[in-house]
């Protein structure tokens, strides 16, 4: 596929797919499983137009992972795409930012509580004194 | 994060079915990984929550409503596959070749004179993928999950769509287990339209409910 035929999307930021391993595209654009994924794409690609880190930083990140995860026997077919891509982009945040793994999994625990504590129909929301 | 004030003040004099008290089903690693991410990159200023959403809703219509458009399509058109579809949406549409991953209940909910429904939920898992895609930003949005239960005409007053007050509306609280589609009423003088055109007049919008499906889309020749 081409950056050209991305131009009905926001990807006309070039961001250069091609360079990344297989990922999973239709003929015009990346295809998402579910919201999850099309968020931390769009985390990956808004955090490289801030220059936190170059396009092919990113490209290696991912395929590292997809590499590692390849070795521990993850058959690799399509599916597990972006649980890679999340964690090239907890790594690389990790390594760029000031962030800590203690901040990330303090964080993703308050918003377990919170997802468990909203009822139905209320948006799930941290209290302020929960980071 | 802030936290505000949510008691919604749900009124009853519309269809609303309060009878489950249900939480929310769990976020799954992967999303609780995401959101925390997310939210800890917002509060550092590194990326921007708005342009975020932009992003994600430049890929919302494109990732399913068609599916959606082309099982309401064939109902307008095929009497049996409509009456299979209303008793049996989860089989109905799995036979179209749209399965959801998760193996959630579908439900269709008509809309006809007398009734317009709309569906609302505060999760974005709880939304009908396979037929519709990615939710739209708008859907998960506080000011829509609470107006669509306390004000739904004012709601649809928001997307231009003034129904007549003796029309029934009725909200759907779509859950982890259960999703929504609203099957939309075909427009007035479509008889001769394809399957195919017929299609190509369905909006996301409309299965949701938020809108009716308008025909013509061009201006033509008066009758």
């Amino acid at each position: 596929m081409t950056t050209t035929a991305m131009t009905t999307t926001a990807m006309t930021a070039a961001v250069n797919l091609e360079s990344l391993p297989r990922i999973p595209v239709d003929h015009d654009g990346p295809v998402f499983r579910e919201p999850w994924e099309a968020q931390a794409f769009a985390i990956a690609v808004k955090l490289h137009e801030t220059g936190l880190y170059t396009w092919n930083e990113w490209a290696t990140a991912l395929s590292n992972e997809i590499k590692a995860a390849q070795e521990e026997g993850d058959p690799d077919l399509g599916d597990t795409y972006y649980q890679h891509w999340l964690r090239a982009l907890e790594g690389l945040v990790l390594a760029k930012t000031d962030l800590t793994v203690e901040q990330l999994l303090k964080r993703k625990n308050a918003w377990d509580r919170a997802a468990q504590r909203a009822p139905h129909g209320e948006p799930i929301l941290l209290p302020e004194d929960e980071e | 994060m802030s936290g505000h004030d949510h008691h919604h003040h749900h009124d009853h004099d519309h269809h609303h079915d309060h009878d489950h008290d249900h939480e929310h089903p769990r976020l799954s690693e992967l999303q609780l990984r995401v959101k925390a991410l997310e939210s800890l990159l917002v509060e550092k200023g590194l990326v921007d929550p708005a342009a975020l959403d932009v992003f994600v809703d430049t890929y919302e219509t494109k990732v399913g409503p068609r599916n959606g458009a082309a099982v309401v399509a064939k109902a307008w058109t095929d009497p049996a596959f409509k009456k299979q579809l209303l008793e049996d949406p989860s089989t109905t549409i799995k036979s179209f070749g749209f399965e959801g991953r998760q193996g959630e209940h579908m439900v269709v909910v008509e809309n006809t004179d007398t009734v317009h429904n709309l569906v609302v939920c505060t999760l974005c898992s709880c939304y009908p993928w396979p037929v519709l895609g990615l939710p739209p930003v708008w859907y998960k949005s506080a000011p829509y999950r609470s107006r669509a239960v306390n004000d739904p005409r004012g709601v649809l007053a928001d997307f231009g769509t003034a129904l007549p007050d003796d029309v029934e509306i009725r909200v759907w609280d779509s859950t982890a287990e259960m999703r929504y589609l609203v099957l939309p009423q075909r427009p007035a003088g479509t008889e001769d339209l394809s399957e195919e055109e017929l299609a190509d007049l369905v909006t996301r919008n409309s299965m949701i409910g938020v809108e009716t499906v308008q025909y013509p889309a061009r201006q033509e020749a008066a009758e």
